[in-house]
């Protein structure tokens, strides 16, 4: 193992320190409590007579300020709801889309206006749970910056005269020459039904396909593989092992809800699976995972035609698929093409690996070699075809068929959509395009850049966007028409196993917004059809028999039964699969069905080509630093691989208006409001790097400047860079938030970057981390326990966690008659995607803050996610840990209330009674879990159009007044009085709160102590069972379990810095 | 000894005084007439239509949930919609006058806002149904609404007041048969027919009831 700095020297002390948060509180140098510029206030300066001034004038505000509030009004239904709707809300069934794969929802409506978002049960994609997403789509309707007209070069501009417009156009190209549609992924049956026609009527027109987030990767690794494009469906539940090579599995590959859930069940199971995980830049999956590899993301070719070697190096089925590493070597050209054995290649590759990466091979291929047939490899998206053409061959060595179905795309028409944008940008600069329809998307803002993208569309004679905002592609374009939310309009969409749920809307649009099923109508002949008509339509035409009975069941359970995609192996097209339909329409994918591998697999990631051919001579232990000879070393200049990713909460920058979304803190770092240049606290102290410097990113193309994180457990001599930020024309929330990364993106390296120099400049950039906020100065809050221990405990074999928890009080006990609530959080469960912070905004009516008040420590989440680390900073082990109000037994906080503004309930909540408050914030100060929040300002009184995002079940908080998390009381009482109306006790599973419902993973579990039978009890009978800072005698109501790790994988400790 | 203080400075200290007073008075009398939101208790309030409960319940004997469909099920007893009084209105009375905005409003022209009588705060989440299922009558609240030609107030209903009830509820309980009677009252045997409602109605203690959760949220 080589020599390393240590990060600082006060590093080595602090190994008897088990869990940090920060790097900065393992070297002792975290901030205090109260950061120390938080606010000074200076008493202004008064003469007297200016004081008398002040004071008489303040008197006569107040005294003619005051007179009685207006009366209210109150403005009945003209018709009245169908339902039982007065007062209280309704729900319907749709569905919403991430990056074009449907995850069935229940839209939440209180008085016809849509509140709140819950997952739907009978989705596969869902199963009741969301994700952040999700949850956030409902600020995105409300969102006052969205467009409210359509816009013709800049200026208003109405609907029927773009519908009159467009129709001119159709008609003068009968042919459709001329004529391009540029969607994003398209999923939904009708509106591809609906392009089908057009194409047919119109065969010159062209239809492409971009999405930033996109799986060309996936579908062209498949092409490799198996000779046709297909979609790998997961059953991660059955799995005995995991094997994630750069996949986020339960954060962003399509499906994640249902895979966090799906391996939280099994996780809880009798047989527990494994999960491996390799990557460069840390995710979800990677802090889940028992065994993590850290291995640059560039390398992970390398890495899986070793374990293809390892496995079955002489098994046909993996050598005839071309080495992964080996065609990326190999560049372009022949690529996969070459029967590469793949033992040789793989022996090369073997041989470049790092001593770890070695050993974690070995454990895999032992693993994986024991659980034929049970277990799952799984590539990231944005690797190369290559790897997933071996992942797909390793996955079928190992007979593990039944747990990756392939079945047809969930995509229609899956070409390769970077080659469909390339396609397009040539036609339009050639000329070739004379009228182009967008749907949606902001290609102009996220695309490679060297497309120019903009430039091009600029140039055309006409061109119409149809967005929800005014965005830079919009200005850009002759027409901006404003869109319908997916809340306000009829549609379908496709899931991850290809389950279709038809989008109904909750509300008719707020303003003058279409959808793009109304656009293509245009297109097709020329008639705006409503989307409501079109929906209907297209899927009457499926089910003509007892099309009525189909109708009403598939919009009440949100799902379109029997819709799963075929598997591909055995059944082919269905009546209209991209296969057959497409054929005539898709420019670029013609084009691609010769080459696939040309742009895919990528031009030859420079630093790993050198790797790769030079292998047999490389020191395997050295971690690919360049070598000095390097050219850009001169220049001061250190060359790293960069790998851009979309914002774990922006995502490609669609929700950059999103404010909920903006302040939500990222997983695993905590940043809000910004993005930041991730490197690992090796490669920090080697270039002597520091939190918030500014480093300058370049690569042939472009320049990027953007501030610098240290984040442990990330690649050494790599740079992971976040997609979606520096937004120009996002709105007021979004725009120039962050660094815009887009220009690093190239259509030929794309996702993984090599070769691109970094430089430290002057200046530094203050970073909005909650990381620091409301720490717990370092006690014992999260707690494993190994695998071994956790199966002897769920029998009877050990001692309870309980042991230092005193039983004698001062304080008289509270009784308890009816119920008493409790709430039970699974970390081995959690895996930190944060849904539950958002949902408890959204259902809480918590306001956004602002980067300013969150760098003061004031951000508002009722439940937030502290992220600890566990040994070195180069590869630690990293744990979450939701923390919402405890619910104190004895509650610190209401011994300290002047004016008993927070008091104990009769079930036991600590309640605040925010009309009571006069925010002393004493009960903040004496609260040992920091769960308390205060209202500095008027948050809630800054977006008046955001009031009817609000849930009307819970008070509004005004400035002054502490506010904290209430057990969702609101629906507590809900459920109270429900039962209490039929004089019956509340059931076990009837209080849901939002946090409980949103959780992917059922890590939360909440209910009545005193039922005997609760799921709640079942959880905390567990000996595992423990309670934050029990030591205190608080006695929270809120208990943990703790996570389960492996014994022997323990991570390297954190003494004497950094060994790999 | 001389006097400390001159007369003159006696008088004006005791004019002062009673400035103040007079002052501190007013300033009281300003708040209580100010800080109420609402319409004044007892004074009926204006509409745009001059709805009568009067000749709707008291005349024309209609039962509350006719109009306030949602009072059994759900927080909000519900403001009827304007098909509701189109049930009658689209044939009787359709010239008058006073039944224009309701007339306009239901042929889309318009919007019929009435102006609210009970009002509670926005930190108050008060539910009809469950008094209703409890035993609480409208009348307790409300009053005898059939005798109001225009609607107003007749509690208070300020914290004091709802906590009085919260406290003691047995008084005001009666019969799920008298709910809606108006013009109910306390039969003689009340303190014995209330406790036995608190029984049946599983209606918890005042520890409960006032429970700062049981309102706020």
């Amino acid at each position: 193992m080589p020599e390393v700095t240590p990060i600082s020297p006060s590093l080595a002390t602090a190994a008897q320190r088990r869990f940090w948060r920060g790097l900065d509180e393992l070297e002792g140098a975290a901030p205090r409590e109260v950061p120390q510029d938080v606010v000074t206030f200076e008493p202004p300066r008064l003469a007297r007579r200016a004081f008398l001034g002040v004071m008489a004038a303040s008197a006569a505000l107040a005294a003619g300020g005051c007179s009685r509030a207006p009366l209210e009004t109150i403005v009945p239904y003209r018709n009245g709801p169908a339902q039982d709707g007065y007062g209280k809300p309704v729900f319907y069934a749709s569905a919403l889309e991430r990056d074009g794969y449907a995850i069935g929802v229940l839209v939440e409506t209180n008085m016809g206006r849509p509140t709140k978002i819950e997952g739907n049960p009978l989705h596969p994609a869902s199963l009741g749970a969301t994700d952040i997403f999700t949850q956030a789509a409902v600020l995105e309707l409300w969102d006052p910056d969205r467009s409210t007209a359509s816009l013709r070069n800049g200026a208003v501009d109405t609907w029927p005269r773009f519908v009159t417009e467009l129709r001119e156009r159709v008609i003068a190209a009968p042919d459709g020459d001329g004529i391009a549609l540029l969607t994003e992924t398209v999923t939904s049956p009708t509106l591809h039904d609906q392009i089908r026609t057009f194409l047919e009527g119109h065969p010159r027109a062209r239809w492409h396909q971009y999405q930033p987030v996109n799986r060309d990767n996936v579908y062209d690794g498949s092409r490799l593989a198996l000779g046709e494009a297909v979609e790998p469906v997961y059953r991660f539940g059955d799995a005995a092992v995991i094997v994630a090579l750069d996949a986020d599995i339960v954060g962003a590959l399509p499906g994640a809800v249902r895979h966090a859930r799906d391996i939280a069940v099994a996780r809880r199971g009798a047989t527990r699976p494994t999960i491996h995980a390799a990557e460069g830049s840390p995710s979800l999956t990677g802090a889940l995972a028992d065994r993590r590899l850290v291995i640059r993301t560039g390398e992970i070719a390398m890495l899986a035609d070793a374990l293809a070697a390892q496995i079955g190096g002489g098994e046909s089925s993996a050598a005839q698929v071309g080495g992964a590493a080996g065609g990326a070597a190999q560049g372009g050209g022949a690529a996969s093409g070459a029967p590469q054995v793949g033992g040789a290649a793989s022996g090369v590759a073997t041989a470049a690996l790092g001593a770890d990466a070695r050993a974690w091979l070995d454990r895999v291929a032992a693993d994986l070699a024991a659980h034929r047939g049970r277990a799952i490899v799984v590539a990231g998206d944005r690797q190369p075809a290559g790897v997933h053409a071996r992942v797909h061959a390793i996955n079928r060595a190992l007979g593990n068929d039944a747990l990756v179905a392939t079945r047809e795309p969930v995509a229609f028409d899956a070409g390769n959509q970077g080659d469909s944008l390339r396609a397009l940008a040539s036609d339009m600069r050639a000329g070739r395009v004379t009228t182009l329809v967008m749907l949606g998307g902001n290609p102009v803002y996220a695309s490679p850049r060297d497309l120019d993208f903009g430039g091009a569309l600029r140039k055309l004679p006409w061109s119409a966007h149809l967005a929800l905002h005014a965005d830079e592609t919009s200005a850009a374009s002759t027409w901006h028409v404003a869109a319908a939310h997916a809340l306000e309009s009829w549609g379908d969409a496709r899931a991850f196993d290809g389950t279709v749920a038809i989008r109904q809307p909750a509300i008719a649009p707020l303003y003058d917004g279409h959808s793009a099923h109304e656009v293509v109508s245009v297109l097709v002949d020329g008639n705006p059809r409503p989307g409501h008509a079109i929906v209907r339509d297209f899927w009457q035409r499926r089910h003509p028999a007892g099309f009525d009975a189909f109708w009403d069941a598939s919009l009440r359970d949100g799902i379109v039964r029997e819709s799963a995609a075929t598997s591909r192996a055995s059944v082919l097209p269905a009546p209209s699969s991209a296969k057959r339909s497409a054929a005539p329409a898709v420019a670029a994918s013609s084009a691609l069905a010769a080459v696939p591998t040309a742009a895919t697999t990528s031009a030859p990631p420079a630093a790993i080509a050198t790797q790769a051919t030079a292998a047999p001579s490389a020191t395997t232990a050295a971690p690919a630093v360049r070598p000095a000879s390097d050219p850009s070393s001169a220049t001061g200049a250190i060359v790293v691989e960069l790998v851009l990713a979309p914002d774990p909460t922006l995502g490609d920058g669609r929700h950059a208006n999103n404010a909920w979304l903006q302040e939500l803190p990222k997983p695993l770092t905590t940043l809000t409001w910004c993005n930041a240049a991730w490197i690992s606290p090796r490669f920090a102290a080697a270039h002597e790097l520091a939190n918030e410097d500014i480093v300058e990113l370049r690569t042939a193309s472009a320049t990027v400047r953007a501030p610098v994180w240290i984040m442990p457990g990330h690649a050494d001599d790599a740079v992971t860079l976040h997609l979606g930020h520096g937004r120009t024309r996002a709105g007021r929330v979004g725009n120039g938030v962050g660094v815009d990364a887009w220009p690093l993106f190239d259509s030929a390296t794309r996702a993984i970057v090599p070769g691109v120099a970094l430089a430290k400049v002057d200046g530094r950039e203050r970073l909005a981390a909650a990381q620091t906020h409301h720490r717990m100065e370092g006690r014992d809050l999260v707690r494993l326990v190994s695998r071994e221990e956790a199966a002897r405990c769920a029998g009877s074999g050990c001692t309870p966690a309980r042991e230092r928890e005193p039983t004698e009080s001062l304080y008289p006990p509270f009784k308890y008659d009816g119920h008493r609530w409790g709430m039970s959080i699974d970390l081995d469960a959690c895996n930190g995607c944060a849904a539950c912070t958002i949902a408890c905004q959204a259902e809480n009516n918590i306001p956004v803050v602002g980067r300013d008040e969150v760098l003061r420590g004031r951000e508002m989440h009722w439940i937030r996610i502290d992220r600890y680390y566990e040994g070195a900073p180069s590869a630690p082990r990293t744990l979450f840990q939701p923390v919402p109000c405890m619910q104190c037994e004895h509650a610190p906080c209401e011994e300290v209330c002047p004016v008993e503004a927070s008091v104990h309930d009769t079930e036991g909540l600590n309640v605040q009674v925010y009309n009571r408050c006069v925010g002393t914030r004493f009960c903040s100060n004496n609260c040992p879990y920091k769960v308390r929040r205060f209202n500095w300002h008027a948050y809630t009184r800054d977006v008046p159009a955001l009031d009817a995002q609000r849930n009307p079940e819970v008070t509004v908080r005004m400035r002054g007044v502490m506010e904290k998390c209430s057990y969702c009381i609101q629906r507590i009482e809900r459920a109270r009085i429900d039962a209490d109306r039929g004089n019956r006790r509340i059931a076990d599973g009837e209080v849901v709160t939002a946090c409980q419902a949103v959780c992917p993973t059922q890590a939360i579990v909440f209910g009545d102590l005193n039922d005997p039978a609760s799921a709640v009890n079942a959880r905390k009978a567990s000996p595992l069972d423990y309670a934050l800072l029990a030591e205190l005698n608080t006695r929270p109501r809120t208990t943990y379990l703790p996570r389960i790790v492996d014994a022997d994988a323990a991570p390297p400790p954190a003494q004497g810095g950094a060994p790999a | 000894m001389a006097q400390v203080f001159s007369s003159r400075f006696t008088l004006l200290l005791r004019l002062g005084a009673i400035a103040a007073l007079a002052i501190l008075a007013a300033a009281l009398v300003t708040y209580r007439v100010n800080a109420r939101g609402d319409a004044v208790e007892g004074a009926p309030v204006d509409q745009p239509v001059p709805f009568s409960h009067k000749h709707h319940v008291g005349d024309d004997g209609i039962d509350c949930r006719y109009c306030h469909v949602a009072v059994e099920t759900s927080a909000f007893a519900g403001i009827p919609p304007l098909e509701t009084c189109m049930t009658c209105h689209s044939q009787l009375f359709t010239d008058q006058p006073p039944l224009a905005p309701l007339l306009a409003a239901y042929r889309g022209r318009a919007t019929l806002a009435w102006n609210r009588v009970h009002d509670l705060p926005d930190f108050v989440y008060f539910d009809h149904s469950i008094h209703i299922a409890k035993g609480v009558g409208c009348s307790t609240c409300h009053g005898a609404v059939d005798t109001m030609p225009l609607t107003w107030r007749v509690a208070s209903l300020d914290m004091q007041w709802c906590i009085a009830c919260h406290r003691d509820p047995a008084p005001n309980l009666r019969p799920a048969d008298r709910i809606y009677d108006l013009h109910w009252t306390p039969p003689s045997n009340q303190a014995a027919l209330g406790k036995a409602l608190m029984a049946a109605n599983h209606i918890r203690g005042p520890d409960v009831l006032t429970s700062c959760s049981t309102c706020h949220r």
